[in-house]
């Protein structure tokens, strides 16, 4: 039995999970247009290699990976391409990004689909290429491009794979769903990328408010092929941080500015694993994802399989959404998700919750009041940081000060602002100085580059002009070595030798 | 002698204070002298703050010769492309007041890259020899280029084209440069836990 | 704000019983002054006052210094102290959130310092004399020539003020000694005790400042006590339920503004008040240290942030 360890603060939000029906999942009729942004991953996008009339078919490829930080774009289903244009993508800044418009034609016809089913001789190498090749990335939210986060390298071991299926977020109940009703898929994937990481332990974390969901995975890891060990742990948000989530299993806390692979662990969402076994044993790529449609305004709550790309509107009609006055649609949940400024924006592989809130349900908050600097804050950080102080420096734009209060590991969980009886929206304050920090930190990067070409053209132009000097002193002092050789002047002779040749020309 | 000494406060008061500066002042001519530091290094201090672009907006040819104007006692307001987040550091470095920006030297402006519109190059040559900082591929009737992550955006190609071919373009426009911008009060009550980007302009 | 000008209630009660109507009528003139002149500012400074007054924080600091303040100072007085708390102790710094220091305290330090007779108008408990009525107080407080018949001294001056008589025989001369903290004085300290823990178990503060400053009270004056000489400090009890003790103890060093951020600082800014506090009363000038005390502290509140900030994730150097 795992000793169970506890982060520092964590707050306990109410949990609203029932109201999407966690374990029964429904299908979800396919929309006229899929919306395929060619970026649904941290890194490069993917760049089209279909043109606009080109009908493709369901897993066909249709744009690929630009690089290893990159991941390819897949039709979810049949259907015919319409427009690769930019269109307004479900982010929170509300701008827009290239998208490949696909228009479906309802037959839902799929490429034939070949899996590996002796995987486990195949190198773990080829296995992570399929898994590129499949288009997995981070399904949790963050998009990480899973191929790369498989291959830390030789210098990174990996002692222990573990799957994060804490979902602690308030109102999220697609992972749950997964779980119940995915089990044995999930249990198969966990098995194949520990074999492609080489890890020798598997552990299966889920909190304690998931009683189906542990006890259908505990009996699937029976049959297992591999000793999977499912550990359950208190629930408290944000304990599915992925470096919560460590620290809670393990004991042992990620070196900041680090990664897992540092202290042999990879961490990897319940969604992921079960993509890697489709990829790897049924050889489809990621097409589809559980999303979880919740939120009092919704007369049809629950957890829907649908198509990436899927416009949220189609969504939210599908679970009979009764809109009020300036209603918001929140991609993500309450804590640490966005509100979607055009309700034709896609879902894309990271989008795990659509929560439609009425205005009584999540109220908007009142305006600030000032800081009373009660401490609450830093009370409940999970990683420990002085949220007060962040603040305070993040309203100075003091940029040293918030690298050494570390506000690089902050993980923008919202627990801070939860409880602030000031009601200050802390989390923007740390968001924007984030962007603010890095922008400058570009900046100063490529002004440093400049000075240094600058100076080396200044060097390179005052080498020439030397070289220049030389070159003619050299020559003058040959010429007047020639002149002291011959008895004459050779400036003088060329000058009589132009004259001669402008009277030739003026006769001619 | 001391007896006498202690019965006339004012002399020993003045005494002790002499001695003091006496023994502080040798202190410091001593560090003066032991301790000294050639050149000034405030100039490459300054230096390092300014945004590098040679563009000669501030009036002095380069960025360099405004550091040293700046060490001079030049006002710290003429650096258009650098912005109020260089005035803002260089008050902080010197410690003087920040000002606004002067606008006689130019304003903010967002960052921008030149771009040459390849189909009416002529191939000169005079573009290459004007960038400060090498940005510009190319040679004489063969296609230039502009290297666009080593362009400042200085425009000082733009002069000197003979068929007008460089537009300067927008540096940071798009998805992957767009971040959070600080809370204010005019900024409508934002949900702590989910933002209404609606209410927001993208930064 | 609401929950701690509740949890004064039982305090303001008591002493109201032991001393007369005094505090009562001080906090009453001293809420109305606070309203208008924190009204009056936020307003000149371009802010919203009707905002800034609602959540009653301005109220809360006018309630503490009242409290503090002897019941039968002058009404002048009052309004005096209020407007230097409000002005010199929180908006010259900024408003809400901003002061280094705790604004009652800084108030009562300053009219302390400067009008010494009328900051000494205490009252003689019930039981040892008529507790003066309502209208009696009113002339007291807004028609101040006759006061000189009703102050007298606490508990705290009178041990300050003993020169060479044993405690035993002190308290054979001056009856208001009786009792743990003196008479009327020791219950006033417990019913403030109780609108402390409620606060706590509220959850508004921490157990940590008051726990610490009333430990390390009490254990100076336990090391300092040497069973009640003439040169003696007085009891670890004494100390505890006499004078403003429980009163600060929860209701002024709980000031998150003015005080350390994390738990660990508030142990320390807790224990050094307490230890501050012996000290001044035993070897200072004034018989009650807490305004002083608290004060120096608040100057040293960041000091100790600095020192007690606690280990970010990820940046624990390696054990194994």
């Amino acid at each position: 039995m795992r000793e169970i360890h506890d982060i520092h603060g964590g707050i306990h939000p109410p949990e609203r999970k029932s109201l999407s029906r966690p374990g029964e999942l429904r299908d979800t009729p396919l929309p006229a247009h899929l919306i395929l942004p060619l970026r649904q991953h941290l890194g490069v996008p993917a760049k089209a290699i279909v043109n606009v009339g080109d009908t493709v078919l369901g897993g066909q490829v249709l744009a690929q990976a630009q690089g290893a930080m990159s991941v390819p774009v897949h039709a979810p289903t049949s259907g015919t391409i319409s427009a690769i244009e930019p269109r307004p993508i479900a982010h929170a800044s509300g701008l827009a990004d290239t998208c490949i418009i696909l228009e479906t034609d309802g037959a839902d016809q799929f490429i034939a689909c070949e899996g590996i089913p002796e995987w486990q001789t195949v190198a773990p190498s080829l296995l992570v290429e399929r898994i590129r090749e499949a288009g997995i990335a981070g399904m949790g939210g963050a998009g990480f491009p899973t191929a790369v986060k498989l291959n830390p390298g030789d210098s990174k071991p990996i002692d222990t794979l573990i799957i994060n299926g804490t979902e602690c977020e308030p109102y999220i109940t697609a992972d749950d769903t997964l779980m119940q009703c995915q089990a044995e898929a999930l249990v198969e994937g966990a098995v194949i990328l520990a074999h492609v990481v080489g890890a020798k332990h598997i552990v299966i974390g889920i909190e304690d408010n998931k009683p189906e969901a542990i006890s259908r995975v505990t009996s699937a890891v029976q049959d297992a092929s591999a000793e999977i060990e499912v550990a359950s742990f208190p629930t408290k948000y944000p304990s599915g941080g992925e470096k919560q989530f460590i620290e809670i299993l393990t004991g042992q806390q990620v070196p900041s500015g680090g990664i897992p692979a540092d202290i042999g662990l990879v961490c990897v969402n319940p969604g992921t694993a079960v993509a890697a076994k489709q990829a790897i044993i049924d050889g489809k790529p990621l097409t589809h994802r559980i999303v979880t449609l919740t939120g009092e305004a919704l007369g049809k709550p629950g957890n829907v399989i649908a198509c990436i790309g899927t416009p949220i509107s189609h969504l939210m009609g599908d679970a009979a959404l009764s809109a009020e006055e300036r209603q918001r649609i929140i991609h993500g949940g309450p804590m640490m998700g966005f509100a979607v400024s055009d309700l034709d924006a896609p879902i894309t592989k990271i989008t795990n919750c659509l929560l439609a809130p009425t205005a009584r349900e999540l109220p908007p908050p009142p305006p600030a009041k000032p800081c009373i600097r009660c401490g609450h804050c830093a009370e409940v950080c999970p990683a420990s940081l002085l949220p007060q102080q962040l603040y305070w420096y993040a309203r100075a734009k003091d940029h040293e000060q918030l690298s050494e209060h570390r506000l690089l590991d902050c993980i923008e969980c919202g627990a801070c602002a939860y409880v602030c009886p000031s009601q200050i929206p802390l989390v923007q304050y740390y968001r924007a100085a984030k962007g603010q920090m890095r922008d400058s930190e570009q900046e100063k990067r490529r002004s440093d580059n400049s000075r240094e070409r600058f100076e080396a053209r200044q060097t390179r132009l005052e080498a020439e002009a030397l070289a220049k000097e030389a070159k003619r002193a050299a020559r003058k002092a040959a010429a007047q070595e020639k002149a002291a050789q011959n008895g004459e002047d050779p400036i003088q002779a060329a000058i009589e030798r132009a004259q001669a040749r402008k009277i030739e020309q003026g006769e001619s | 002698m001391l007896s006498a000494l202690t019965e006339q406060p004012l002399l020993i008061a003045l005494l002790a204070l002499l001695s003091l500066g006496g023994i502080f002042g040798a202190l410091l001519g001593f560090a003066a002298v032991r301790f000294r530091v050639e050149g000034n290094p405030i100039s490459e201090q300054i230096n390092a703050l300014l945004p590098q672009t040679q563009c000669g907006q501030c009036g002095y040819p380069g960025c360099r010769p405004y550091s040293e104007a700046i060490t001079a006692g030049d006002a710290i307001n003429k650096c258009p492309p650098g912005g109020e987040e260089t005035i803002q550091a260089l008050a902080d470095l010197l410690d003087v007041e920040p000002q606004p920006l002067d606008a006689e030297h130019g304003t903010e402006k967002a960052p921008v890259v030149a771009w040459i519109r390849e189909d009416e190059c002529i191939g000169c040559t005079k573009c290459i020899q004007a960038c400060p900082v090498d940005a510009i591929l190319g040679a004489a009737k063969v296609m230039h280029t502009v290297i666009a992550d080593e362009c400042t955006g200085c425009d000082l190609c733009l002069d000197p084209c003979p068929v007008d071919c460089i537009d300067l373009i927008p540096r940071k426009e798009g998805i992957a440069f767009w971040h959070w911008s600080l809370p204010t009060e005019e900024t409508p009550p934002v949900d702590i836990i989910a933002s209404d980007s609606r209410s927001r302009d993208a930064a | 704000m609401r929950d701690v000008l509740l949890a004064t209630l039982p305090g303001i009660i008591i002493l109201t019983w032991f001393f007369g109507p005094g505090t009562l009528i001080n906090i009453l003139l001293g809420a109305l002054v606070a309203l208008i002149t924190e009204y009056a500012v936020t307003r000149l400074r371009g802010q919203n006052p009707r905002l800034a007054v609602s959540d009653l924080s301005i109220v809360v600091t006018s309630t503490l210094l009242c409290i503090a303040l002897p019941p039968y100072a002058p009404w002048w007085l009052i309004v005096l102290g209020v407007v230097i708390a409000v002005l010199l102790g929180k908006h010259v710094f900024g408003g809400l959130g901003y002061n280094p220091f705790n604004p009652a305290m800084v108030g009562y330090v300053v009219l302390l310092i400067s009008f010494p007779v009328q900051m000494s108008s205490w009252a003689t408990p019930r039981g040892l004399a008529e507790v003066p009525g309502l209208l009696d107080t009113l002339r007291h407080l807004f028609l101040p020539d006759t006061i000189d018949g009703v102050t007298a001294a606490t508990p705290l001056d009178l041990l300050r003020q003993n020169t060479g008589l044993l405690f035993k025989d002190l308290l054979a001369s001056r009856p208001e000694l009786t009792g743990w903290g003196g008479v009327g004085w020791f219950e006033v300290n417990l019913a403030f005790l109780a609108g402390g823990a409620w606060l706590l178990y509220r959850r508004i503060f921490t157990w940590h400042a008051p726990l610490a400053m009333l430990a390390v009270l009490g254990l100076c004056a336990l090391i300092g006590y040497d069973g009640g000489s003439s040169e003696s400090g007085g009891s670890p009890l004494f100390h505890l339920f006499s004078g403003a003790t429980m009163f600060a103890a929860f209701f002024i060093i709980t000031d998150p503004v003015s005080s350390a951020v994390s738990n660990k600082g508030r142990l320390i800014f807790g224990a050094l008040i307490g230890a501050l506090i012996y000290l001044i009363r035993t070897l200072g000038n004034y018989p009650d240290a807490v305004a002083f005390a608290v004060l120096i502290l608040n100057f040293c509140a960041p000091f100790i942030d600095h020192y007690t900030q606690p280990v970010v994730y990820g940046t624990r150097s390696k054990d194994s």
